[in-house]
């Protein structure tokens, strides 16, 4: 279980250009919950997964994992149980080593990195088959330098990678966001399968509502560091695209959008 | 003759310098880090090596403990720059002036190590197997293992699974902190192991020379970077050729031209000027063939 408990998160403290985001903000997430998040631009999607990694500091409150709290730890040892993806396909991979080293890094996640060989290759058809599911022909691409890829390509490897290893949380920041919508459709498809076959706790941020709608089991719209809507299971299920950007335009209206 | 023993001399200052290669190639290269710590450490592993063998230390005994002292010199700057935050270059010229009086401690302005005392091309070693040669072709030959070593044993340490890290830092840090693990520790591990070179390279200089100078520091940091950059441009298109074959090459390449210049009658006071002019050629060279200026 994962809980944030009145976060509060203030940029640029003490300067003329402060901005308080959250305050006292509280989110509770259950296991094996897929949580879509949609909300306009600087509502705090991505500053909420930034706190949940750690990759931005907080003014205060507590991160909850398990009821253990997390916040003082660094970001690379939360990073033990979370795996993410970026919006960025670049983000998730090294543009100049091979797949086969991609996968290999990957797959050590959690381990020491000694002074043993770093590719494995009696692992490498285990890493194909894994690339095969994707059905984008990477799995014939072993020795193919990551740079050399398309940007759907890399992130197909991302969401493999960043999930290949044993984790507890999925981290989606808006991952299909720079994609075409084919290999958009394929990754979220991925996406699905995989946090249902390894039974994880994801959080997905994402500007596509038939996304938000058509995945997950709890749907949330943040709005100025607060939620305004949040849907469960059977409320969740009745949720259409229109309903959402009902809400979506009322909100607008009133910022004066 | 005189063409061919030019020629050997020349060579062997290439594989010297290629350990100092290998370092700024772990840096510069693959950390993506420009480390000036270069201009300390090279002549941190000389005054080292100064004192140890008037002291009367086994030669090759130095070369190990001169390496393990620059590493930490590497270990400063890492510390400097990860732990407390200062920017890459300026945590690299901090430990730089520093070294310089820390050098100037060691081994004072200048230090002679004397013809009676054995060197790594002198000793017991390297007189058993080599003996019958003459001083130049042993230099030769020891220099040319050395720097082939260096390479064999860094070229197996890249492909290990710490290496493997060390190469996804300088390529994409945020893949390494999502894989659990503290980028800055792998920072400050390439520093380590770069300036540790640096330092052996130092050390095998002043065996050659048998001499330290205080000043034998400066534009090392340059001759690094020209031969890195020299080399992964002229095999770029080689995509077999290791990284470490290419600087190596790269030394060896930088020290002919060097050499040619002075045949053809350059004062040596002019030397540096040379090698800043070479290495802006290189730079500008490099970029045309990737498309021009970046800074427009």
């Amino acid at each position: 279980m994962l809980e944030l408990k009145n976060i509060t998160k203030i940029y640029n403290p003490g300067q003329i250009t402060e901005m308080c985001l959250f305050d006292k903000f509280n989110l509770t997430v259950t296991d094996g919950q897929f949580v879509s998040i949609v909300g306009s631009n600087g509502s705090g999607k991505t500053s909420m997964l930034n706190i949940i990694c750690g990759s931005i500091p907080i003014e205060g409150g507590e991160v909850l994992v398990g009821g253990k709290d997390i916040a003082k730890m660094k970001d690379y040892q939360r990073y033990r149980s979370i795996g993410r993806v970026y919006q960025n396909p670049s983000m998730g991979t090294c543009p100049n080593l091979t797949m086969l080293e991609n996968m290999s890094l990957a797959d050590n996640k959690g381990k020491s990195f000694g002074l043993s060989f770093g590719v494995n290759k009696a692992r490498e058809n285990y890493y194909k088959e894994q690339l095969s599911i994707l059905g984008l022909g990477l799995e014939n691409k072993m020795d193919v330098k990551l740079g050399a890829l398309s940007g759907g390509q890399r992130q197909a490897a991302a969401l493999i990678m960043s999930t290949l290893t044993p984790i507890e949380f999925l981290i989606l920041d808006e991952h299909t966001a720079a994609l075409d919508p084919k290999t958009a459709e394929i990754i979220m498809d991925l996406t699905g399968k995989v946090v249902k076959e390894k039974k994880l706790t994801a959080m997905m941020v994402t500007h596509n509502l038939r996304y938000a709608v058509e995945y997950g089991n709890r749907l949330i719209m943040m709005d100025k560091g607060g939620i305004v809507l949040d849907k469960e299971e059977e409320d969740k299920k009745k949720m259409m695209v229109e309903d959402i950007l009902e809400v979506f335009t009322s909100i607008s209206i009133e910022c004066g959008n | 003759m005189v063409f061919l023993d030019l020629l050997i001399s020349t060579l062997t200052q290439g594989f010297i310098y290629a350990l100092l290669s290998y370092g700024v190639f772990i840096t510069y290269k693959i950390l993506d880090f420009p480390d000036l710590t270069v201009d300390g450490s090279f002549p941190l592993g000389a005054a080292i090596t100064a004192v140890l063998l008037v002291n009367g230390m086994d030669p090759y005994l130095v070369l190990l403990i001169s390496a393990a002292v620059g590493a930490l010199a590497g270990l400063a700057t890492g510390f400097i720059h990860v732990r407390l935050g200062v920017r890459d270059l300026l945590a690299g010229i901090i430990t730089m002036t520093a070294l310089f009086s820390v050098n100037l401690q060691i081994a004072g302005s200048n230090l002679a190590v004397e013809r009676a005392i054995d060197t790594i091309f002198t000793a017991k070693p390297v007189m058993v197997i080599l003996g019958p040669m003459s001083l130049m072709m042993r230099k030769f030959i020891v220099t040319l293992v050395l720097a082939l070593l260096v390479k064999l044993l860094l070229d197996l340490y890249l492909k290990t699974k710490s290496g493997l890290l060390l190469r996804a830092v300088g390529d994409n840090s945020t893949l390494v902190t999502t894989l659990a693990k503290d980028k800055g520790t792998m920072k400050i591990l390439g520093l380590v192991i770069a300036n540790g070179l640096v330092a052996l390279c130092g050390s095998v200089v002043c065996q050659e020379q048998r001499a330290f100078a205080s000043t034998m520091g400066t534009g090392q940091v340059v001759f690094g970077l020209a031969t890195v950059i020299i080399g992964t441009t002229l095999f770029r298109r080689f995509s077999f050729v290791k990284g470490t074959t290419a600087v190596l090459v790269g030394s060896v390449f930088y020290k002919i031209c060097i050499q040619v210049a002075i045949s053809l009658g350059l004062p040596a006071n002019l030397l540096k000027l040379v090698m800043a002019v070479l290495f802006l050629a290189v730079l500008i060279l490099g970029e045309k063939k990737k498309g021009g200026a970046k800074y427009a």
